[in-house]
C-alpha cells in the first residue's frame, strides 16, 4: 500500500502492494526533566549529556513498530531534527527496531518555532518518498506545545488521528480513540495519515544488549535543508523570544499534620483565609 | 484600531471571557462561533466588550475536524482583517489554532498568560521547563493566532456594557479526505464539574487513593472543582486519560491547585506547575510535591479531605 504524500507522486511512484508498508516517526530530542533546563540568548540549551528521547516518542516508536508489524514487510523510519545531539533520539528508535535513520541538522534551524521545525520535518518526510504513516508522540515534554504534529497534518495534507490511546489498522484504514475535553471520540481515516499517541496507548519494548548493538551498524543519513531542496529562507520561524527569564524558587509550604484530627480543618481555614472559598 | 479574533466553540464560559478581557488589550473583539449563539450567551458577550459576532456558514461541513474548524476560523480572520486570532487552551483548540496559523502562515503563541502588541505584532509570556521559567514571545507575521492558558487572568467586564451586531460569515472549510468522526461519547461522571483544563479550582489524587476517589469526589464539589490524576491512575484504569494531569495529559495553571496522594513525579509536576496557589496532602512530607506547595498537610488523604469538606459546609452554613 506504498501511497504518496504532498502529491508528488512522480515517474518513481510505486504500484499499490498489498501488506507492505513505510512508516516514518518523528523523535525529538529534549533536555532531561530533572536537569537544569534553562534558556540563553532566546534559546532552549541543549546538550548531549542531559538530553534524552522525549518519553512519550518511545511510545510513538512502539506504535509505529506495531503498524508495521500488520504488515508483510514493513519499513520503519525515525526522523529528527535538531542539532548534533539530536540524533541520540534516532538511535534510540533505532535499538527499539525503526530500521533507518534520518536527521535533518542545519545551521538555519537554531531556534526554530513550531512553523520553521515543522516545514523541516515535512519535507524530511516528502524526501522518503512513498509513506504510509507518519507517527508523533503528543507533545514534546520540553516545550509542551502539542502543535507540531496538527501542524505537520496541515503541511502534508494528510488528515490527523491526534493524541490516540488507541491505535488500529486494518486494509489501509486506521482507527483511533482520543479521550478530549469530557469525552471519547473515535476517528477513521484511510492511510496515509498523521498519528500522535499518548504515553497509554502502549508499552513501549525495551532493547535488548543484541538489539542495541545491532542498532550501531544501521545507517542514519545526516541531511541540511538545502539536501532537502529548502533554502534558508523556506524555514523563517514566525515567532522571536522577546525575553526569557528565571522564576523565584517557591518559599516552601506552611506545614501541618493530621496527628491531631485538625489537617482537615486546618485546610479548610487555610483555604478560608486565603479567599479561596 | 487593530481587530481581536477570539473563537468559541459553544456558550461563553470563563476561559472565553478570559481570553476576551486579554483580547481587549490587541484591539476590537469580534467573538466567532460555529453556530449561532443565545440571545443570553450574546448579552455576555456584550458585558465583556464584544462588538459583533459572527458565525461560520461552512455550507453543511461539520465543523468536528479541528482541520475544517481552523480553516475556516483563519478564512474568516482574513475576512475580518484580524491582527490576532485568540483561543483558550485545550487540546482540542491548540490542534484548532494550528490549522489556523498554517492557513493564514502566522506566528503561533501556545499558552500564554497575557497578550499585548509589540511592535504592531502579537505578543504573549508563557512558562516553560515545569513552570521555573517565564518568556516572552512575539509573532513576526502581521497576524498572529494564540492560544491562551485559562485562569492566568480574572475575566473583567467592561463599564458600558456593548450592543454586540450579529451576523453570518461565509467560510471555506475542507474536512481531510475520508477522515470520519466514528462516534462521540460523553463521559457522563464529568458533566457536573467544570472541563478540568479550565477550571478555577483543581482537586487532583494519586496512588494515595487505592483507587477509593469517593473522599476526593466530595471535596471537588464542595469546592466547584474539576478532580484530576496522576498517569498512574490512569494506568490503573482508576479515571480515564483526560483526567491526568501532566505532560502528556492536561496541562493546568488554576488559582487552586490541591493534590492528595500525589508525590510529585516531574510529569505531573510540569503539567501544575504553573497554578497560582498550591496545596498538598500527603503521608510524607517529604514527597517532592509537599516541598513546592504552599500549605501542606502531612496525613492520611481519606480523612483530611472528608473533614476539609465538612469544615467548609459548616463554614458556608454559618456565613
Amino acid at each position: 500500500m506504498w501511497s504518496t504524500v504532498g502529491g508528488n507522486c512522480g515517474s518513481g511512484c510505486r504500484e499499490w502492494q498489498a501488506g507492505r508498508m513505510r512508516i516514518v516517526v518523528c523523535v525529538k530530542h529534549v533536555p532531561e526533566l530533572e536537569s537544569a533546563r534553562a534558556f540563553s540568548e532566546g534559546r532552549a540549551v541543549r546538550s548531549t549529556e542531559d538530553g534524552t528521547l522525549n518519553e512519550v516518542d518511545e511510545n510513538a516508536v512502539e506504535a509505529a513498530l506495531a503498524l508495521g508489524e500488520g504488515a508483510s514487510e514493513a519499513e520503519v523510519i525515525a526522523v529528527t531534527v535538531g542539532p548534533a545531539p539530536a540524533v541520540d533520539a534516532v538511535r534510540r528508535a533505532l535499538q527499539m527496531g525503526a530500521d533507518r535513520g534520518l536527521h535533518v541538522i542545519d545551521d538555519a534551524l537554531v531556534g526554530a518555532d513550531y512553523a520553521a521545525t515543522t516545514t523541516a520535518l515535512a519535507a524530511a518526510v516528502r524526501s522518503i518518498g512513498e509513506v504510509d504513516a507518519v507517527v508523533t508522540g503528543m507533545a514534546a515534554l520540553d516545550g509542551l506545545g502539542a502543535v507540531v504534529p496538527s501542524l505537520l497534518a496541515a503541511e502534508l495534507g494528510l488528515p490527523q488521528m491526534t493524541v490516540a490511546h488507541e491505535v488500529s489498522s486494518a486494509d489501509g484504514v486506521v482507527t483511533i480513540k482520543r479521550d478530549v475535553a469530557g469525552a471519547t471520540e473515535t476517528w477513521r481515516a484511510p492511510l496515509p495519515a498523521v498519528i500522535s499517541v499518548t504515553d497509554v496507548a502502549n508499552s513501549p519494548r525495551l532493547p535488548k544488549m543484541k538489539e542495541i548493538l545491532a542498532a550501531r551498524s544501521k545507517e542514519v543519513a545526516t541531511v541540511s535543508l538545502a539536501d532537502l531542496g529548502l533554502a534558508a529562507a523556506d524555514v523563517v520561524s514566525r515567532t522571536q523570544v522577546l525575553e526569557a527569564s528565571r522564576r523565584p524558587d517557591r518559599a516552601g509550604p506552611e506545614l501541618v499534620t493530621d496527628d491531631d484530627g485538625q489537617g482537615g480543618r486546618k485546610l479548610a481555614d487555610y483555604l478560608i483565609s486565603e479567599g479561596l472559598i | 484600531m487593530a481587530t481581536a479574533v477570539v473563537y468559541l466553540d459553544g456558550d461563553p464560559r470563563e476561559g472565553v471571557l478570559e481570553a476576551v478581557t486579554l483580547a481587549r488589550q490587541v484591539g476590537d473583539v469580534v467573538a466567532v462561533a460555529p453556530a449561532p449563539l443565545g440571545s443570553e450567551a450574546v448579552q455576555t458577550l456584550g458585558r465583556y466588550g464584544v462588538t459583533r459576532l459572527v458565525h461560520l456558514e461552512t455550507g453543511g461541513v461539520a465543523m468536528d475536524a479541528p482541520a475544517a474548524v481552523g480553516q475556516a476560523l483563519a478564512d474568516a480572520a482574513t475576512q475580518l482583517d484580524a491582527t490576532a486570532v485568540l483561543l483558550t487552551s485545550t487540546f482540542g483548540t491548540k490542534e484548532i489554532a494550528a490549522h489556523t496559523a498554517h492557513h493564514l502562515r502566522a506566528g503561533l503563541l501556545v499558552d500564554v498568560g497575557d497578550l499585548r502588541l509589540h511592535e504592531g505584532h502579537l505578543a504573549g509570556s508563557k512558562r516553560a521547563f515545569g513552570g521555573t521559567w517565564d518568556t516572552s514571545c512575539a509573532v513576526t507575521t502581521d497576524r498572529g493566532v494564540a492560544t491562551v492558558r485559562p485562569n492566568a487572568v480574572q475575566a473583567e467586564p467592561v463599564q458600558t456594557p456593548v450592543d454586540v451586531v450579529t451576523g453570518a460569515l461565509t467560510v471555506t472549510a475542507q474536512v481531510p479526505a475520508g477522515l470520519e468522526l466514528v462516534s462521540r461519547e460523553v463521559h457522563d461522571s464529568d458533566s457536573a464539574r467544570p472541563p478540568l483544563a479550565e477550571a478555577a479550582i483543581v482537586v487532583a489524587a494519586g496512588r494515595g487513593t487505592f483507587g477509593d476517589f469517593d473522599p476526593v469526589h466530595e471535596l471537588a464539589d464542595v469546592l466547584g472543582a474539576a478532580v484530576g490524576t496522576t498517569r498512574d491512575c490512569v494506568d490503573e484504569g482508576w479515571l480515564p486519560h483526560d483526567a491526568q494531569v501532566g505532560q502528556t495529559g492536561v496541562t493546568v495553571a488554576p488559582r487552586l491547585y490541591l493534590g492528595a496522594g500525589i508525590s510529585g513525579a516531574p510529569h505531573h509536576i510540569g503539567g501544575m506547575s504553573a497554578s497560582q496557589t498550591i496545596v498538598a496532602v500527603n503521608i510524607d512530607a517529604e514527597a517532592p510535591l509537599v516541598e513546592m506547595a504552599d500549605f501542606a498537610v502531612v496525613g492520611d488523604l481519606a480523612s483530611v479531605l472528608t473533614d476539609a469538606a465538612e469544615a467548609i459546609r459548616e463554614h458556608r452554613a454559618q456565613s
